[in-house]
Formats: C-alpha cells, structure tokens, sequence
C-alpha cells in the first residue's frame, strides 16, 4: 500500500514536470515580452509548437547517420529521468537512490555529449561551431556544478538529493556562507547550461551568436519537438533544484499527508512562478557576453563553487 | 555557539571577501570605484551587526564613519577625479583575470588555514571572522601588485584598511580614539595621493606608473 | 597448483615468441602466435578470477633459477590475481583482435616474436615475489615493447620514439633498482617477505617511495615523466598500442601499490601529498594535451596519461586515509582506484582498437583527414561510440562508476586532520572534476571528427569495414564496459580482498544490497545503481519513440543538408579536429602551452592561400627535457675527450686511479 503510494508520487511527478515545462518557458517568454512593452505570444503557445513540430515530417539530411535520428530520443530520456528525480513537491521519492545529484548532473552531460555529436553529424560549419563551444562552456560549466554539489553535500551529509533537501528544510541549517556562495555559483551555472542570456541567446537564429541553436539547426519535426521539450525540461529541472535547495519551504516530506502534498504542489507552482518571472528580469535588463568572455563567468562560479567548498573543509561551522 | 547571530556576522565577512573578489574582476574605473563603495556598504553592515552582537555601541560609530566617508564621500570624489582625469572609460590589466583570481584562492585558503591555526584557543567567531579579514587584507594587497592604474592602487590600499576594520572588530573591538585618528590619517593620505596624481597627470599626461618607471630609466 | 598453471602458461608464451622467431613468414605463424596467446590468456584470467572470488587460495613458489641464494620466487596473492586478471583481459583481446589485424602487418617477423614475449614479460612481473625475478621481468617488458615500437622501423619517428622510450625506460628502472637497493639493505635480503618483515618507515621509507614514484611513475605516465609516452604508444601496432596503454601502465601502476601499500610500512601523511599534487597535474595536462591532438593515436596516448592521474589521484586519497587510520576511507580510494585501473583497460584497449580498425581501413591516423566513417564502418563506429561514452565518464557505463567512487572518497576527506590536505583535497577534486569535463570535450572531437560528417579525403570514402575477429573484440570488450557499468557491486566486492590485505578494512558487501546498487559508505550517505538508471533511460526513450511514431508522424525524406541555405558545401568547411578545439585552446592553452594563432597573409597580388598557424610549445619538454638532453650531451662531448689521449695520459690516468684506490683503503675506518 505505502509502495503504492509512493510509486504513485513517483509517477505523478514525472507527469508533472513534463506538463509543466512548456508553461514555464511560455511564462517566460510572455513576461519578457511583457517588460518589452509588447503583448507577446499567449502562454499555451510553446505546447502548440510542440504539437505542430510533431505532426510534421521530418527532413534529414542526406550525409545524416542513424545517430541522428536516435539522438533526439536519447537525451529526452536522460533529461526526463534526470527531471524526475528531482524533488520538486515531495522530498524521499521512490527511486532518489538510483541517482544521487552527480549522477543527475552526469545524466545531463551525457545529454549534453550526445547533442554536441549531433551537430558533428550531418557536416556542416555551423554545427560544428555550435558543438565546439558548447563543450568550451560545458568544460567549465560542468566542474563548477560539482564543486557546488561538493559544498551542498558536505553540509547535508549525503549525495542523495531527497537527503539534501530534507536536510535543507530542516531548522539545523542555518545561514551560511558557503551556502550563499553556492547559490550563487549555481545560478551562473544554471544559466550557462540552459543557455539563457548572458550566455547564449534562446531566441536568436543568427549564428555567430549561438550555441545550443547552432548544434540543432538540421533537425526538423518531432525531433525538434523532442528537443525543444527537452530544453524546456532542462530550464524546469534547474529552477526546480535551486528551489528545492535554496528555497525549500513548503514542500512536503516523506510521510506527509494528501494535504501537505496538495500545499507541495501549490508551493511548486509558486516557486516556479517566482523563478521565471526573475529569469525574464534578469535576461531583459543584461547584454548577452561575448563568446569569450563567458570562460571568465564560469571561472567565477568555479571559483566560488571552489571556495565554498575549501571553507567547508577547512571549518565545518562554515 | 551556533545561532542566526554566528551565522549572519560569517555571511557579511565573506561577501566582504566576495566583494574583494569582485573588485579584482573589474577592469572598468567607474565599476571599480562602485565595487568599493559596496565593499565599505558591506563593511558598515558587518561592523554594525557585530556592534549588536556583542553589545558595543561605540561601534555603530565605527559602521557609521565607514558608511559616511568610505561608501558615500571617497567614492564620489573619486568619481569626479577621474572624470576630470579622463580616464573614466579606460580598461585596464596587468595580469589575466583567471591567474588573478587562482592566486586569490590560494590567498584566501592561505588565510584560512594561517588564522584557524595560530588561533586554535581563541573564541570562534572571532576566529574566523579574522580569517576572513586576513583574506581581504591580503586580496586588497594582490590588487595593489597587479594593477597598473594609480587609481586602482589607492582603492585596493583603501580596500585592505576595510579588512584591517573588520579584523579589529572581529578582536572585540578598538577604541573609538584609535578610529578616528585611522580615518583621518587615511583621509590625509587619499588628499595627498589625490595631489600626487594632479601632479603627476600635469607632468608626464599619464597616471600609468609604468610610464613613471620609463621615465626614470628603469625600464626602455 | 594454480601458480603452476600460470607459470606454464608463460613458458608457453615464450616457446611461441622463440619458436616464432624463425618461420615468422609462414602464414599460419599469424595464427599460431595470437592463437596461443588468446588461449593462454583466458586460462590465465580464469586462474586469476577464481582466486579473486575465493575459490581458490593464495600461494607462493620458489623456482631454483636465477640468484643462487634466493632463487626466483613467485606468489600469487589478491593484488597479483587482480592485476594479472588485467594484464590477461587485455591480452586476450589484443590477441583475438590482431587474429584479424595482423593480416595488414607488413613486417611479421618483427613483431610476431616480440608479442608473446611482451605478454609472458609482463605476467611475470606481476606474479615476481623477489626484486630480482621483478626487476628482470620489468626490463624484459621494457625490451620487448621496445621491440615492438620499433617493428616499423622505416617510419623516422618510430626510431626516434624508440630511442626516447628506451632512455625513459632504463631511466626507470635504474630508479627501481635503487629503490630495490635501499628496501633489500645490506644484508641483501631480496624477497618480498623479508622486506615487508623488515618493515620500513622514517627517512628510508620516504626516498623509497620518491624513487618509485620516479621509476614506476615514468612507466605509468606521470607528469613529467610522460614525454615518451606520447611517442612511443602511437608508433606500436595498434593491438600492441592497446596493450601497452591499457595493459603496460597498469603493471607499472600494479609496481607502485605493491612497493608502497604492501612492502613499506604505515605511510607518513606528506607522502599523500606529493601523489596528489603530481597526479592533480597528471590529470589536467594529458586531457589538455591530448585535445590539442589531431593523430587520433596520440590524442588516446595523451589521454592514457590523464586517467593514469585519475588512478594515482585515488591512490593518495588512499595513502592519506591510511596514514591517519581511517580504514574504510582508505578501502574506498582504494577500491575506486583499482575499478578505475580495471576500467581504463577495458575502455582504452577498444578506443586503440577501433583505432587500429581506421588505421587498417584507410591507412590514415591523422582524424583530419578521416570523416563520415560510420556510414562505411558501422560497427567499428558503434564499438568506437561505446569506448567514448564509457571514457568520458557517462552513466550508465563503467567510467562513470569508478568517478563516482573516486568522488565519494573526496567528500570523505574533510574528516583528515592535516590542514595542508584540507586544502588540497578540494583543489585536487576541482582538477578531477575539470578533466573530467574536458575529457568528454576530447571524446566528442575524436568521434565527431573521425567518423560523424562527410569524409574529407579520398581514404575515408572508399574505407570498408573490418573482418571478423577485430569487430568481435571490440564488441566483446565493449560489452564488458557495460557490464562493469551497470553490475558495478560484483566487481567491487572482487576487489575487497585487496582493500582487506593492504589497508586493513573492506566496504560493505554490495552483491547483498537491493536491487543490486552500490553503496559504498551507508545507504543514507549516497547510492548508486547503474542497472536500473539504465533501464529507466530505455524505457522512457522507447515510449517516447513509441507515443511519437503512433500518435503523431513517423515520416521521413532525406535531403540535402540546411546549412543555413547554403547550396553544396565542400567537405572542407566542415570542422576539423584544431577548429573544434579553438575554443578550448584560447581557453586553456595560451596559459599552458603558450598557444598562439597567427594569420599569415600574403601581400596583395599574391596568389599563395593566406595560412593559419597555431603555435604550440610543450613547457615540459622545453624546461626539463631538452636542458637535460643538452648537459647530457655536453658531458658527453668533454668526456669523449678521453678517447683521444695519448699513452703517457692513459698510464698516467691508470696509475692515478691506483694510488686513488690504496688511499681511500688505507684511510677507511
């Protein structure tokens, strides 16, 4: 019965979070078009977007390999199982042993490893500039990730993310330092990988300007849709981690009642209301970097991330 | 002895120490001179928590006068001199960012570990908040090497005297005698440093200091 | 009774390396020598795994040959029968894969005797129980994979590779020697038991470990010690390439952790320092280095140098948890360094061997001049995907596990009291993880490069795929990559009889936890489980495709590439292997390789193509390489006066050395 009930969580969740990763980035947009002044396009357009790209049929090119055309599918299911370990309105999830957090963040540079190898693919330039600073950013964006999951697990006591979230609830954690300079760390670093403005512009096609477009410029119908659904995934899953870290109030644990869970989901919803509205602010009011100036941005959340972590060691009251 | 108190006097000496980072980072004057003003913001913050803390009022004077000169008074004189310098816009570096900021860990950890050893008795907030104070002396002294622009040395001097504020409230504090005769001899060094740089702006038409060393036949 | 085996199995090895010697022409030779030695390599991984398991016991041996005094001793003990398991793993392979590529050797005769010796060299150094049976099997593995770096002689850079290696190598082992010299004392007493009975530490035990550091580490590839590395790998035949990559680095690996876990006795704290510093340096420089390569064979032999340091990283975790009694601790560095050791054979041997498959297809090593290959070799590259994916450390496959391991052992290290390791730890632990990145930036370059996009030349157009026995290895080897990956407690729980002889304490069982994860400290810490990451990955990709293709559209039409609009590029826009790296190298390498990029354009009216030149200096070479070569041959030059003198200066040299000799005599105490 209580297995059930978990499964149940468990499963509810993923359904969850791939509802509701469309809505995000249509909030997004909407917002941002909003500080624009302009009206902007309505908040159910990106999973209209998602069904017109489905039904279309696919153009590939002709020098395209069979990795192709499995690439798409393959880093939807790493970024959808990592997605659905990632607390969002419940702590303790069924299957939160399966993967701790370097393993959710290794899931998603394996998605991030196959995309790169699709831009090599067909053999043309732009997709090769795409890969080759995609993993320009990922070489720094990824050892930041893990400094800071190095801070956070030293304070909690575990790499299990329920663990770390349960941990992070709880009155014991106090106000520290490395957990401010985590945060900020985390921040840089959930922007570099979800390419937001400063670090590459979501909206652009021009292509000396882009990264994560640049590497699926060839692809077309429900592959493009796959992979738009997985962007979309990703910006969810990491405003997810930074709430369920850095803000957890209101998310109900392990044992909670129908109740608690339905406070979890209102609290979700509100948090990601909140995290949205301030991406749009903080895309709309800064100028995207240029391309080599983003090495010394990810430095800085490298060297934060680093230095949370040398304060944790050296000191646990830190 | 762990409590929101600890917890908020370590959160404001190390985003004094982040602050310090920050500034290390700026290679524009104006955005420079604003760090620092921060920077004495955080430092005024600091010193007035720990005045709440530990229950000594002559230190909200202390986090008053940094707040007031440092944080308002010196950065906005520094501002119109270097507009009037011209040098508002120039971008500037001596060695690269990254190496600088490795460097600056290693000081940092340098620090940490220096202070928590020869401190091992003492009283743990002040432990580590003078951990944190050596870092920001030290890293305001990296800005002092690895800068060319006067201007950017006299904020990494003013800098590291932000640290040696925060070490001698971390040590229980300092009397309000010795503070003020620090800020005013700090004020006539800025008034003579500023006349220097008039001077030195009039004779060679640069406050590069490379240039002075040229100039003095050390370097062709 | 099992170390009699083995030993069979190595004079059988060496009949069929002397045997080969002289009818190394005939066409059955080929299959006779890589036919003996896949069969005596899977007696020996069998022998090996069942003393891994515990099925059969630890044992020693003492042969009446070599030093009459000692005669040659040999054992076989946990850490031998793992890393004899390794040696023979990889052995097997390369054999069943040259049973197919061996047909491409032109020169048979040098290197078809040389094969079995190097695979008989190299089990024995790994089953030696004395310094003497060892030191000889070390400088007979040195020779013999001389030999077989030389086999192509006619290519200048073979020889040159040769000569580097064969400096190195004795290098080595005359630190080695004297390593073996101080441990042995004056007494003389070679075997390993009377060394570990006499159980050094203090000063003695220090200069030990810094000159195994020096000899073993030189054979392993430690930075600075991994010049000829890089040369010597690549100039091999691929399957020799393989073994001496994935095989011969570990052996030297395997010298390292009998001389300092076993024969030394309990580590002092600093030594953990110097291992993590020179492997911290390790891991970066060889992933940075091999990015910046475009021979797909050096590139995966600066590679070897980057996970020797992930290994040797583990390593000094171990020894700082050991120095300061925390047992388990030390059994995890430990246990992770060991998977890693198991891990990178696997892997490395494939990527060489998909390599070699290239090299056999299209006679080309350079990847820029290679592409679109895995229209024409589909299972070569599918083979190659599954090496890439395992090395960059991606779950759900076996690199990711011993990662994982390595960093869990990290986060157990702020409990060490030394400050100086508190603040190393995290800076080393920034470094692992920042090679890791880069490694898989390398692995998307090596793959993408060599067989993703349109073929740039001739040779990758017209490539076909290899024969049979090349691509069963692959496969083979790449289905244990999966394996390790996703039942990564069996492996694990193979290796606590090695964390239990050397450290003291094991990890928990993991064959017993539920649905078969790993957990390495306490379930509440952290947990793993590959098995089921993997099945949940299928299984949302498969209902993905299937919703898709029934609910919305599953049609498809091929056409010419977007490309921006863009009508028929040429091949030659495509990236090349320095163009993806450009990043990266503005990045890193203009700190660590003084990397520059120059445009030389020729004045107008000049019809010449304007060149980019991207300037690359090894710091290494040019700081520590090249002044010695120079003393050495300045010393050289002086002293070759000696040649020239006449004969009143040799009587006089002679007679000076006499009066020399009574002198120090008569005033000896």
């Amino acid at each position: 019965m209580e297995l059930a009930f978990n499964f149940a969580v468990q499963f509810a969740q993923m359904l969850l979070v791939l509802a509701l990763a469309p809505l995000l980035t249509g909030f997004v947009r909407k917002v941002k078009a909003r500080l624009l002044r302009r009206q902007g396009p309505p908040l159910l357009q990106p999973y209209r977007d998602l069904i017109r790209l489905m039904r279309k049929e696919v153009i590939v090119a002709e020098s395209a390999s069979w990795l192709f055309r499995v690439i798409p599918y393959l880093i939807f299911a790493a970024t959808w199982v990592a997605a659905a370990l990632v607390p969002t309105f419940r702590t303790g999830l069924l299957f939160s042993w399966t993967a701790d957090l370097i393993a959710i963040i290794a899931l998603l540079g394996s998605a991030r490893f196959f995309l790169a190898l699709a831009g090599l693919d067909v053999g043309t330039s732009f997709g090769g500039i795409g890969s080759s600073r995609e993993v320009m950013i990922a070489s720094l964006a990824e050892p930041a990730m893990l400094m800071i999951v190095f801070t956070l697990a030293l304070i909690a006591g575990s790499t299990q993310l329920s663990t770390m979230a349960g941990f992070m609830v709880s009155p014991a954690v106090g106000l520290r330092v490395s957990l401010g300079l985590a945060l900020i760390a985390l921040i840089i670093v959930a922007i570099a990988e979800n390419a937001r403005i400063p670090v590459d512009n979501p909206a652009t096609h021009l292509e000396l300007t882009m990264v994560h477009e640049a590497m699926v410029l060839e692809y077309s119908g429900r592959h493009l849709a796959l992979i738009d659904l997985t962007a979309e995934l990703k910006l969810l899953l990491y405003i997810s981690l930074i709430a369920c870290l850095f803000a957890p109030w209101g998310i109900a644990d392990k044992n909670a009642g129908a109740l608690a869970l339905a406070t979890g989901v209102a609290t979700y919803a509100g948090k990601l209301v909140v995290g949205g509205f301030l991406l749009a602010l903080f895309e709309t009011a800064i100028a995207k970097m240029r391309v080599f100036r983003v090495p010394e941005f990810l430095g800085a959340a490298l060297m934060l991330g680093l230095l949370g972590t040398l304060l944790l060691f050296v000191s646990r009251s830190f | 002895m762990r409590g929101l108190g600890f917890d908020i006097a370590h959160l404001l000496a190390g985003s004094l120490v982040l602050v310090s980072f920050m500034q290390l980072y700026q290679d524009r004057l104006s955005a420079l001179i604003n760090t620092f003003a921060l920077h004495a913001v955080v430092l005024a913050l600091s010193v007035a928590w720990q005045a709440y803390i530990q229950d000594a009022p002559h230190l909200y004077v202390t986090a008053a006068l940094a707040l007031v000169f440092k944080a308002i008074i010196i950065p906005v004189a520094l501002q119109r001199i270097i507009v009037r310098l011209g040098i508002h816009r120039e971008i500037e570096k001596v060695v690269g960012v990254g190496i600088t900021m490795l460097f600056g860990m290693g000081l940092v950890a340098l620090s940490m570990v220096l202070m928590l050893r020869v401190t091992a008795e003492a009283d743990p907030l002040a432990r580590e908040d003078l951990a944190f104070a050596l870092a920001v002396v030290l890293l305001g002294l990296l800005m002092m090497v690895t800068r060319r622009n006067a201007v950017s040395q006299v904020v990494g001097f003013m800098s590291l005297e932000n640290g040696l504020v925060l070490a001698a409230t971390g040590a229980k504090g300092m009397p309000l005698v010795v503070e003020i005769s620090v800020a005013f001899s700090i004020l006539i060094a800025f008034i003579v440093i500023g006349i220097f740089l008039f001077r030195i702006r009039e004779r060679f038409d640069t406050i590069d200091v490379g240039a002075l060393d040229r100039f003095r036949g050390e370097r062709t | 009774m099992a170390l009699l085996l083995l030993l069979y199995c190595v004079v059988a090895l060496l009949a069929a390396g002397l045997l080969t010697i002289a009818i190394a022409r005939r066409p059955f030779a080929r299959v006779l020598v890589y036919g003996t030695s896949l069969l005596t390599s899977l007696i020996s991984l069998c022998v090996a795994v069942s003393i891994l398991l515990g099925v059969a016991a630890a044992s020693s041996l003492r042969l009446p040959l070599g030093l009459p005094w000692i005669g040659a001793n040999f054992a076989l003990d946990p850490l031998s029968a793992f890393f004899l398991a390794v040696v023979a793993l990889g052995s097997a392979a390369a054999s069943l894969f040259a049973l197919g590529y061996g047909r491409h050797e032109e020169t048979p005769e040098r290197v078809l005797p040389a094969y079995p010796l190097f695979l008989a060299a190299m089990q024995l150094v790994v089953l030696a129980a004395d310094a003497f049976s060892f030191l000889l099997a070390w400088e007979f593995m040195s020779l013999t994979s001389w030999a077989l770096v030389i086999a192509h002689h006619r290519v200048r850079e073979n020889m040159y590779a040769g000569y580097v290696y064969l400096v190195m190598a004795s290098f080595g082992t005359l630190s080695l020697l004297l390593a073996f010299g101080l441990l042995a004392g004056a007494g003389g007493a070679y075997g390993f038991d009377a060394i570990r009975a006499a159980n050094p530490t203090g000063a003695l035990a220090a200069l030990v470990l810094i000159l195994v550091l020096v000899g073993a580490g030189s054979k392993a590839g430690l930075v600075p010690l991994h010049a000829w590395l890089p040369l010597a790998h690549p100039a091999a035949p691929s399957h020799v390439s393989a073994l001496m990559s994935g095989v011969m680095t570990k052996v030297a690996v395997y010298g390292f952790v009998r001389i300092v876990f076993d024969l030394l006795g309990p580590p002092a704290w600093w030594w953990s320092v110097l291992v993590l510093v020179l492997a911290g340096i390790t891991c970066v420089l060889g992933v940075l280095y091999a990015l910046m390569q475009h021979d797909l064979k050096r590139l995966l032999a600066y590679h070897t140098v980057e996970n020797i340091g992930i290994i040797f990283i583990g390593l000094g975790l171990a020894l700082a948890f050991k120095a300061y009694g925390m047992r388990v601790a030390a059994a995890l560095a430990l246990t992770a360094a060991l998977l890693h050791v198991l891990n990178h054979s696997l892997f490395k041997s494939l990527l060489f061997f998909g390599s070699g498959a290239v090299l056999g297809a299209t006679g080309e090593r350079d990847m820029e001049h290679l592409g679109g290959l895995i229209h024409r070799m589909p299972h070569t590259a599918f083979a190659f995907l599954v090496g890439c994916v395992a090395i960059s450390a991606l779950p759900p496959l076996n690199g990711f596990v011993s990662e994982w391991l390595t960093f869990q052992a990290i986060l157990l290290s702020p409990d060490l009291p030394s400050w100086g390791l508190k603040v190393l730890v995290p800076a080393v632990g920034a470094l692992l993880a920042l090679s890791a990145a880069l490694a898989a930036a390398c692995f998307v370059k090596a793959f993408g490069v060599t067989f993703l996009g349109r073929p740039r030349t001739n040779a990758a157009e017209v490539a076909t795929e290899t024969d049979r026995f090349s691509r069963a290895s692959m496969f083979l080897v790449a289905g244990l990559c999966f394996l390790v990956g996703i039942l990564p407690g069996f492996f694990i729980d193979a290796l606590a009889p090695i964390a239990e002889q050397l450290v003291g304490a094991r990890l928990p069982v993991q064959s017993t936890v539920e649905w078969l994860s790993i957990v390495p400290v306490a379930e509440s810490r952290s947990s793993y489980n590959g098995l089921l990451v993997f099945l949940f990955i299928t299984f949302s990709a498969c209902l993905a495709a299937f919703v898709i293709h029934r609910l919305a559209s599953d049609r498809l039409r091929r056409a010419p590439a977007w490309d921006c609009g863009y009508p028929e590029a040429s091949p030659a826009t495509q990236y090349t292997a320095s163009s993806f790296a450009q990043p990266i190298r503005r990045v890193f390498g203009t700190v660590v390789f003084r990397a520059r990029e120059r445009g030389e354009m020729p004045p107008p009216g000049d019809m010449r193509p304007a060149r980019l030149v991207v300037e690359l200096h090894d710091l290494i070479w040019d700081a520590l390489y090249a002044p010695v070569a120079r003393g050495v041959m300045i010393a050289a030059e002086r002293l070759n006066k000696l040649q020239f003198l006449t004969i009143r200066q040799y009587l006089s040299l002679v007679f000076s050395a006499l009066v020399l000799l009574l002198l120090v005599l008569a005033t000896w105490s």
